[in-house]
């Protein structure tokens, strides 16, 4: 009877470990791209946009904020590599202070910023890849 | 010593540590000894570290100096309105703090720029308004590059300093001093962690409570 009980949860982990694995190249892609990303918030981000993407006040804005992330996603990049000095709307209020420029980071990076970003902090908007942010960067405003 | 009696010789000793004492904030800073004739005999006084007066332009281009301050127990701590570090963080974490004593008029806060160039007052007013510090017991204050660093090394005991290579151009450090009501050093908290916010939060009560 133990004998049986053993090997009955040696089966159960091993299928475990088999669905585990059976996790698609595009999950896997995804969470490649979102756990660089999460540690590429922590460094370049989080200090004014805080852990919980919150922001501050009405100096930072929140990334909570799905339409308008859904609204700019072509522009994300752009945003995050070149900075922003413009007048923006977010979350129904107005943020005009100047975001820095992150010019050193390349495009893997600011693919898995974005897919990080848009996937956190209520957002749910799927994988955001580096081509896509090629594409995006030679559009820039 | 029997078992028994050791315990309650330990009791005895954790029940002192809870006495009904007051806890006080040590006094932090450079201290020296000072001889003063009392009643015809010499006795030896100590010289705590103070602030010294100061005169810069607050957010409303109006002056400030340590008469604002006068009664008041507060927070002084240095930033820029552009520093993309550790600024954020601190003044988050100083929003906290200036929630729970808001409308306490022993209370007050005190940021001082390092930042001469470009934060005149009209970009404090700007900046503490978005920023959601909007009544006067949140100080934001501008001086002249001297006074400012000066101060903040001298007499808070925080380095800051301009730097072209830091982002933002300017280093500091982004420590929270706590100052009582009579000018003393009292407490010193890293602005950028929690932890030591919420400590700062709590020694601020036992700080008001020596006054009560």
């Amino acid at each position: 009877m133990r004998r049986w009980l053993i090997s009955a949860l040696f089966l159960l982990i091993a299928v475990v470990f088999i669905t585990e694995a059976c996790q698609n190249q595009q999950d896997i892609t995804f969470a490649r791209y979102y756990t660089n990303g999460q540690a590429l918030y922590g460094k370049h981000c989080q200090n004014c946009h805080n852990a919980d993407g919150s922001g501050l006040g009405a100096l930072i804005p929140p990334l909570t904020d799905t339409v308008f992330l859904r609204n700019n996603r072509d522009n994300l990049a752009c945003i995050i590599k070149h900075g922003l000095e413009d007048t923006i709307t977010v979350k129904g209020k107005t943020f005009n202070e100047k975001m820095p420029a992150n010019h050193q980071l390349p495009d893997m990076d600011i693919a898995a910023l974005v897919t990080y970003i848009s996937n956190t902090f209520g957002n749910k908007q799927g994988l955001y890849d580096v081509a896509e942010v090629g594409k995006a960067l030679q559009n820039c405003k | 010593m029997k078992p028994v009696s050791l315990f309650f010789a330990a009791l005895l000793v954790l029940a002192a540590c809870t006495s009904k004492d007051k806890r006080k904030l040590p006094i932090l800073g450079n201290r020296e000894p000072v001889e003063k004739t009392v009643d015809g005999k010499t006795v030896t006084d100590t010289l705590y570290q103070t602030i010294p007066d100061f005169t810069f332009l607050n957010q409303d281009s109006t002056l400030l100096t340590q008469k604002d301050f006068d009664g008041k127990i507060y927070v002084a701590d240095f930033f820029f309105t552009s520093c993309p570090s550790i600024c954020p963080i601190m003044h988050r974490n100083m929003l906290k703090v200036y929630d729970e004593f808001k409308g306490n008029d022993e209370v007050k806060f005190l940021s001082h720029t390092i930042d001469f160039k470009y934060d005149t007052p009209s970009k404090l007013k700007a900046y503490a308004n978005k920023l959601g510090a909007d009544n006067p017991q949140w100080q934001f204050a501008w001086g002249s590059r001297d006074s400012v660093y000066t101060i903040a090394e001298k007499s808070y005991l925080v380095a800051v300093n301009q730097d072209e290579n830091a982002p933002g151009g300017y280093i500091h450090q982004g420590w929270f001093i706590l100052v009582d009501k009579e000018k003393r050093l009292r407490g010193a908290y890293d602005g950028t962690k929690e932890d030591q916010v919420k400590q700062m939060i709590a020694d601020m009560h036992t700080l008001l409570e020596e006054y009560r």
